[in-house]
């Protein structure tokens, strides 16, 4: 990691828009960007990218819009992902594998089987899920270098 | 890259311990849509998958994407999870847009005539490992 030490923070903010799938993995795109050019570590950048790439098809798929939030230091990132949307009434249930509420159209695009969330978990040290119906969801997650 | 050459009866099958994406293309009678450049590149592992969800659960990267589904996402898919080769069957239109993602994130795409049975089939035989 030859660049990590030197630098001390980064932040990086995304607008997501709901419902448009041709930009969806973009803020994930760039974000991957950044993490490659700071040296970081391959593998870690792969479940960075991955649980965010699956965050940001949440926002596309189920809310209005929303805006992801990345902290990059030294030691690892921090990502918030805080959408205004329908918000997710059961939590639990939501982290269920094979639970869904996707559309037709977002399973046409190969998602909705139910299992972003589960990945999501699988991916970070640390998520944290919070939710008011009729409101929205932010997604925060936390992954080590 | 040949490991063996085994007869039975008529059929020769040819078994691979790492293909290169040239035999992967000549077996699946493929074209190449773009990433040329990496057709001497070797790969050792697949998978198919139209559920892009599937794919991104998979921790392991440099493999060789098998899949019905194209569309913009599947690229970002292969993007995200470090997989450098797609292979799309029943040839499915590639779009300027999903050609245009490839080419900046330097991933060959071929497309193939074949369904995803037959190219999975044709691949395995031939000695490309599944992931799982």
């Amino acid at each position: 990691m030859p660049d990590l030490n030197r630098f001390i923070k980064m932040q990086l903010e995304y607008n997501v828009e709901g419902g448009d799938f041709t930009q969806a993995g973009y803020a994930s795109s760039q974000i991957k960007k950044s993490l490659k050019q700071l040296g970081v570590d391959p593998a870690v950048i792969k479940r960075v990218v991955v649980a965010l790439y699956e965050g940001e098809v949440n926002i596309v798929a189920h809310a209005y819009r929303g805006v992801i939030y990345a902290n990059i230091e030294s030691t690892g990132i921090k990502l918030k992902l805080e959408d205004e949307g329908p918000g997710i009434p059961d939590i639990e249930k939501a982290m269920t594998k094979g639970f869904s509420t996707a559309s037709s159209s977002v399973r046409e695009m190969g998602f909705g089987a139910g299992m972003g969330l589960p990945n999501i978990s699988e991916n970070a040290d640390y998520l944290l899920i919070e939710s008011e119906v009729g409101k929205g969801t932010t997604l925060n997650i936390e992954i080590k270098f | 890259m040949i490991m063996s050459l085994i007869c039975e009866g008529d059929v020769i099958l040819k078994i691979f311990d790492k293909m290169t994406l040239k035999e992967i293309c000549n077996l699946v009678e493929g074209v190449v849509v773009c990433g040329e450049e990496r057709l001497d590149d070797t790969v050792e592992y697949a998978f198919a998958s139209d559920l892009m969800s599937d794919v991104l659960t998979i921790r392991k990267d440099h493999f060789l994407l098998i899949t019905g589904l194209a569309n913009i996402q599947s690229i970002r898919t292969a993007e995200m999870s470090d997989v450098p080769y797609l292979l799309l069957c029943r040839n499915k239109e590639v779009t300027p847009e999903m050609r245009e993602l490839a080419e900046d994130d330097n991933i060959l795409i071929i497309k193939s005539k074949y369904s995803l049975f037959k190219c999975a089939g044709l691949l395995y035989s031939a000695g490309l490992k599944p992931v799982y």
